[in-house]
């Protein structure tokens, strides 16, 4: 039977399981948004097309299938950019469906016409414009397979408005045929053998947990490797959750704001077994000094990652689960207690330092408040963040003990993400208990899409962290550039308004004493809610490691002086 | 450093462009560059000579990005295997009735040809290795070059050996059967 493009698209959106899109109509893409009234996918009506992808982005990140924004042709599809973007740094599956102006116009400058293929080339995995119907449904197909599979990734089709009006035979492909594109999955075996030496000669060993483990689903397989052969498990931001924080092993987060004896293990290990992860700059700090006494396993599924920042002296290109299932039954059970003892002595020596145990005083600290809010949701709910101080707090005192509640723009640092993607996640899991966090700087970014919430009926908590400040860069003006303030000081709204103006419940918070109930009040409330919580405006995140610095050269908290 | 590649990728619209902009966007220089059809027409062939400043660490980091791009089915590295490689160039040389001759010379000695000879000009074709085809370029210029065309280098290796793949078990290998099977239906 003969059916029109836009209607093989919802076809075959509705055969690769989707349920819910996120998008805004214009007039590119109105055949697809008619067509869409007859097909059983419910349609998110953002504010701003950047909502639409982080939407996306946080529905894929939450519920491990693909995600699905859609806007039209021009301003629309330009809109999308910053999250294809981020979508692309941290590997999420979303699939972007850009209306396009007809074939015949392509290349006239016509209205609204944008070379969005051209512009999205190098922030996805693959993109596709498609001129005529009879494309849609392969090309669809292969999207759909293309973002999900091997290092997923987003992909974006640009239908051309002619392609979605003709009408075609809808056959829909079996199978795709991809000559160029066969991810890998087993590493070979005379690397594992390799490998399984390096780790039984090992004396101070230490995983570097990434956000491959958590795509692999391979949490199980990475707990049986750590008890199995005692090593310690660090992680990168975007690994947080995949071994839980709460077991003996478990190191916290490395990097930049890593845990301080998270840091000088790796430096002073002699075994790296990096999963999944890519030794991105904030993680390993000056290359040259970087974890100079270790071998390094690579498990890696993108070759591009192997050797780019750091040298693997055993690179194991491969799907994580398959390579930790070939590798777990090759390694012998193993204790390396002295290794583990050393690095309780430096948790021990930089837990002094924590604000955790500072006496309360007058002033809202983020660190309190993230813990706050982690007893509160008894360390289960699913944390979105913007980017910036607050980000690496909530990294720092969100202790994660399940897998894929923690979702965060970590490569592409977006400001703006944390509700949108809280949205997302939301229709991804409508049981759980959602938290965004947010800076006053990152809120005010997509702050439009509270509508969106109130419209869906998101059971969305948002948390604004307000410090008056462009946090981060406070800081690091702070540190780095003595001090000259310039262009952080921020006027922010009257945010229990705003969020009221956009008929959401909101709260103000100034004092300690207000928090519990305040979070209590935001978890019976059902429906997005907002607290602005006025914190402390320049406290600094600790430790940190500055640029160019190597990973052991951390500036710590100062001591409190008892007044 | 320079390396030569010898890529292999879909003959679709857009891959071409897809290349060279990984290229820039790895912030890599591309020498030369030349694409045309194989005996497949679903399959294209690219050879790129391309800077490498930290020589292995960069061929690695070219060839496994290559294979990120979806279009790419095979990458080779012959720049340290034995292979033919060869540059076309067409260079038209001011020359009247009068040094004719002597140009004509030069392109027997360079086993040219001279394709095309108008009233004070002449176009010479040769082919050859870079060297070959710059020597030429030399001894032409004071007798006064007019225009000039090159197609990039191409290369193919000697014998049965392939070029050295780097990324093993990605797509290595891969295009001999995927391919066969595509000639066998008729």
């Amino acid at each position: 039977m003969k059916k029109s493009g836009a209607e093989i698209l919802w076809e075959c959106l509705v055969r690769e399981g989707v349920e819910v899109v996120f998008g805004y109509p214009g007039g590119a893409n109105m055949p697809i948004y008619d067509a869409m009234l007859n097909y059983p996918v419910h349609h998110v009506l953002v504010r701003h097309e950047q909502g639409a992808a982080h939407m996306a982005d946080g529905y894929a990140r939450a519920s491990g299938k693909v995600g699905v924004a859609m806007a039209t042709s021009g301003p629309g599809a330009t809109n999308l950019v910053t999250g294809i973007a981020t979508a692309m740094m941290d590997s999420s599956p979303v699939v972007f469906i850009t209306g396009q102006v007809a074939a015949h116009l392509i290349g006239g400058d016509a209205f609204q016409e944008t070379d969005v293929t051209g512009i999205t080339i190098p922030i996805t995995k693959h993109n596709y414009l498609v001129t005529r119907a009879d494309e849609i449904a392969e090309i669809v197909a292969e999207a759909f397979y293309i973002a999900r599979s091997g290092r997923p990734g987003p992909v974006l089709i640009d239908i051309c408005k002619n392609a979605q009006i003709e009408q075609t035979e809808f056959v829909y492909p079996e199978e795709v045929k991809l000559p160029g594109y066969q991810p890998v999955s087993h590493a070979p075996k005379e690397s594992l053998e390799c490998a399984v030496k390096l780790i039984e000669k090992a004396q101070r060993p230490i995983v570097l947990c990434g956000h491959g483990v958590l795509i692999a689903g391979a949490e199980e397989a990475l707990m049986q490797f750590a008890v199995k052969t005692q090593t310690p498990v660090a992680s990168t931001l975007l690994g947080l959750g995949a071994f839980p924080a709460s077991h003996p092993l478990s190191l916290g987060m490395m990097g930049m704001h890593g845990e301080v004896h998270t840091n000088l293990a790796i430096q002073n290990s002699d075994l790296i077994l990096a999963f999944g992860m890519r030794f991105d700059d904030r993680v390993t700090g000056n290359l040259k000094t970087y974890a100079p006494k270790a071998k390094k396993i690579h498990v890696e599924i993108d070759p591009s990652e192997v050797h780019k920042n750091v040298a693997a002296d055993v690179p194991l290109v491969g799907d994580l689960m398959m390579v930790l299932t070939d590798l777990i039954p090759m390694v012998d059970e193993c204790d390396h207690d002295e290794w583990l003892e050393q690095i309780n002595e430096w948790k021990t020596e930089a837990e002094a330092r924590s604000i955790m145990n500072w006496p309360s005083d007058d002033k809202l600290y983020v660190p309190h408040l993230i813990s706050d809010i982690w007893k509160a949701t008894g360390g289960g709910a699913i944390i979105t963040t913007d980017v910036g101080q607050h980000q690496m707090w909530t990294a720092q005192y969100y202790a994660l003990d399940k897998p894929n509640r923690w979702i965060t723009s970590g490569g592409a640092g977006t400001m703006g993400f944390g509700l949108p993607s809280a949205i997302g996640a939301w229709f991804a899991n409508k049981d759980q208990e959602i938290w965004a966090i947010a800076g006053d700087g990152g809120f005010q970014m997509t702050q439009a899409e509270l509508t969106t919430a109130v419209q869906e009926g998101a059971n969305v908590k948002v948390a604004i962290m307000n410090n008056n400040f462009l946090g981060m860069v406070r800081q690091w003006q702070e540190f780095f550039f003595e001090k000259r303030y310039s262009a952080v000081n921020m006027l922010t709204p009257d945010f229990v308004k705003v969020a009221e103006a956009h008929r959401v419940p909101a709260r103000l918070v100034t004092r300690r004493e207000e928090v519990d109930e305040a979070i209590e009040w935001a978890r019976k409330t059902q429906g997005p809610v907002v607290i602005e919580f006025r914190v402390e405006r320049e406290d600094g995140v600790y430790p940190m490691v500055p640029t160019g610095a190597s990973l052991d050269q951390m500036i710590q908290r100062p001591l409190r002086v008892e007044q | 450093m320079q390396y030569t590649f010898i890529a292999l990728v879909e003959n679709k619209p857009g891959v071409l462009n897809r290349v060279a902009s990984l290229f820039r966007r790895r912030n890599f220089n591309i020498e030369s560059l030349a694409v045309g059809r194989t005996e497949n027409p679903e399959v294209s062939r690219m050879t790129v000579v391309a800077g490498c400043p930290n020589g292995e660490v960069d061929a690695h980091k070219l060839e496994a990005n290559l294979y990120k791009l979806v279009n790419v089915i095979d990458v080779q590295d012959v720049t340290h295997q034995p292979s033919v490689t060869r540059d076309l160039a067409l260079i038209k040389v001011k020359a009247g009735p009068e040094r004719r001759g002597e140009v004509n010379g030069l392109a027997d000695i360079f086993r040219a040809r001279i394709v095309d000879v108008a009233v004070d000009s002449v176009i010479i074709e040769i082919t050859g290795t870079e060297d070959k085809i710059e020597g030429m370029i030399e001894l032409l210029r004071p007798i006064g070059i007019v225009e000039m065309v090159r197609t990039g280098q191409v290369a193919m290796t000697r014998g049965v050996n392939d070029g050295v793949r780097r990324v093993p078990g990605v797509n290595a290998n891969r295009y001999q059967e995927d391919f066969e099977s595509v000639e066998m239906t008729p």
